[in-house]
């Protein structure tokens, strides 16, 4: 039947349910951007330059120098380097949707009757991806030059989990960030503030060194207790007090920024 | 339901904040037919295709595609629409038949018909060679004519065709003109936007005069031009002497020497005209170095356009225009 498509001159659609069609364009638009990756993988080498420097320098610079009290400095470096991959791959993720909405395909995907929100969901699967290869590559140099985690296999998955959670949602407040910046200055502007949250947070220092102010800014931020669950997980410490409001904190993110940024971006041409 | 009517615009306006942008449009396409929607730059003909495209929203007034509302009947539109839009809308990182398969599954063609659709795009706008090659090499002809075939996935009843030969050479215009003609006779209804008055009237059936955010004019290629005044001959003597007597023998309207040049120029009345003035050169034994003749431009059309009303008299009308085209040269 193949052989004989639009034979009589016309082309139609095939017949299937609204959900087949769903998931399909969702697929076929995750597709897209799994594809670019592959066609320029240095987008996500320069989102992993940064904290692998900063894993090298920060050991073999300033790692004596730093007491962090009970183990390694390397180990309790480890979470905070892993949650700032993260970020910066969600930095590139707002230059990607910022720069995706002013190309001309996706007027196109626009006039087609698919599934809108497909487009950003492209987007955010290919966050995610990008994530876990640079958790990987982190994790890896990390064992290269001295991180001996104590935790279980356990601890390990429920590790994967919280990342991922934190990269999922992070990656939809980095599309509102992308879908709200008018101009690439704009999204780099606001891909700062991603960028920088990880900085004021446990990632490099305990909190208990902080002045007041900043310190109970740091220790509420949710990208502390991502930190924070990170680092008991992998020291095998406990895990409750910064587990529970890194879950909560997390979630209610994406419950904000999901809706609206499929709401941003079905509006955003009108 | 609209029964003949493949596009109805009533009364369209769009603001941008502050900016009117169209200011009341009221248009009809029949099925079938092509509407050239012509204008120069910020006249607001993508204003339109996009409206028409659920691209953007309009601010008032009501507008059907295919009997759908733009509005409320978004994916009924989106159904029945082709578009090619003006700035290039593929992926330029993807090769030509990537983008091509990747737009046919949002098309909702299984993987192996879009895969099957591709291969007949390809071949069908000669992209074959091309299509193995990222976008972001391709020439600009290349790129139009696979943004035309990423339009016809699925046959759309309803094609709409945002300046598609603007920036092409001869030869792309007049490949895309061709498959532009092979559609019109399939039956789809197209409407096609243009900066020029030859595009519009080699290929449409209606013209419409888009300016300012208003439709100016309508009518049939021939019925624009009739306000437009004529086709002009230019013709280059081949020397002074020749010039000077051509001078005292030639007359017509809109008459214009310029001796620098040895050029005399005129309004013509078609072939049998021009075939009276040479004959005329000849039998007084004057020699002529080049002959060229010059189509009312859509400078013309407008210039005619935007006096109608104010000029009772054809005659003054193509005075004034000659002034206009003289001062142009
Ligand atoms: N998003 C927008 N915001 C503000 N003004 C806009 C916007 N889009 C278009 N305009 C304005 O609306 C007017 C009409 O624009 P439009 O693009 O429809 O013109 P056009 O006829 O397609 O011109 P061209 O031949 O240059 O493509 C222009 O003055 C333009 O500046
Ligand atoms: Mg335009």
């Amino acid at each position: 039947m193949t052989a004989t498509l639009g034979a009589d001159g016309i082309v139609l659609p095939e017949k299937r349910s609204a959900l087949y069609w769903a998931v399909s364009d969702t697929r076929v638009l995750i597709g897209r951007h799994v594809h670019h990756l592959t066609r320029s993988p240095d987008q996500i080498f320069t989102a992993i330059m940064l904290p692998a420097v900063m894993l090298l320098m920060f050991r073999f610079m300033f790692g004596g120098a730093i007491d962090v009290g009970g183990t390694t400095y390397i180990n309790y470096l480890m979470a905070g380097i892993l949650v700032i991959s993260v970020t910066m791959i969600s930095v590139s993720t707002t230059l990607a949707v910022q720069s995706d909405m002013q190309e001309g395909v996706v007027d196109r995907f626009r006039a087609i009757a698919m599934l809108d929100s497909a487009v950003i969901t492209g987007h955010i699967v290919a966050a995610v991806i990008r994530g876990l290869i640079a958790l990987t590559v982190m994790v890896g140099l990390g064992f290269a030059v001295g991180f001996r985690p104590s935790g279980s296999i356990g601890d390990w998955l429920l590790t994967l989990g919280m990342l991922v959670l934190f990269a999922f949602s992070l990656a939809w407040v980095a599309a509102v960030l992308g879908l709200v910046a008018k101009s690439v200055d704009g999204a780099s502007g606001l891909g700062l503030i991603l960028m920088f949250s990880p900085y004021a947070s446990t990632a490099f220092v305990q909190a208990d060194t902080l002045p007041d102010g900043l310190r109970q800014f740091v220790e509420y931020q949710p990208v502390t207790q991502v930190v924070d669950t990170v680092r008991a997980l992998l020291l095998d410490q406990p895990v409750a007090a910064s587990g529970w409001p890194a879950l909560i904190w997390w979630v209610a993110i994406l419950c904000v920024a999901y809706p609206l940024a499929t709401r941003l971006y079905r509006k955003r041409f009108v | 339901m609209t029964g003949e009517l493949a596009i109805q615009i009533r009364d369209l306006k769009k603001n941008y904040g502050d900016v009117e942008v169209l200011k009341g449009v009221d248009l009809n396409v029949e099925r079938g037919t092509m509407l050239a929607l012509l204008g120069p730059n910020g006249a607001g003909k993508t204003t339109v295709v996009k409206i028409l495209s659920t691209l953007a929203g309009p601010s008032s007034g009501s507008v059907t595609v295919n009997g759908y509302d733009v509005v409320r009947q978004r994916d009924g539109v989106r159904r029945s629409i082709g578009l090619v839009s003006q700035f290039v809308a593929l992926d330029w990182m993807h090769t030509g038949r990537e983008n091509l398969i990747m737009l046919g599954r949002l098309h909702h063609l299984s993987v192996a018909n879009a895969k099957v659709r591709a291969q007949q795009l390809l071949e069908q706008f000669d992209l074959v060679e091309a299509g193995d090659k990222q976008v972001k090499g391709y020439s600009g002809g290349m790129k139009r004519r696979l943004d035309l075939a990423a339009s016809l996935l699925v046959t759309p009843p309803i094609l709409y065709l945002d300046e598609p030969t603007t920036g092409l050479d001869p030869r792309s215009r007049a490949t895309m003109w061709a498959a532009i003609k092979q559609l019109l006779a399939a039956g789809t209804t197209i409407l096609l936007t243009t900066q020029y008055l030859e595009e519009a009237d080699q290929l449409a059936d209606k013209i419409a005069v888009i300016d300012g955010g208003r439709i100016i004019a309508e009518g049939t290629a021939a019925e624009l031009k009739q306000g437009v005044g004529k086709e002009r001959v230019e013709l280059v003597l081949a020397s002074g002497g020749d010039f000077n007597r051509a001078r005292q023998v030639i007359e017509g309207d809109g008459l214009q020497h310029d001796e620098d040049t040895r050029t005399i120029s005129l309004v013509v009345d078609g072939a049998a005209h021009v075939k009276r003035l040479l004959d005329t050169l000849e039998n007084k034994g004057l020699e002529i170095e080049s002959l060229s003749l010059t189509k009312p431009t859509l400078d013309d059309v407008f210039f005619a356009l935007t006096r109608r009303g104010n000029e009772p008299t054809n005659q003054s009308t193509d005075d004034n225009h000659d002034e206009e085209v003289g001062a142009a040269l």
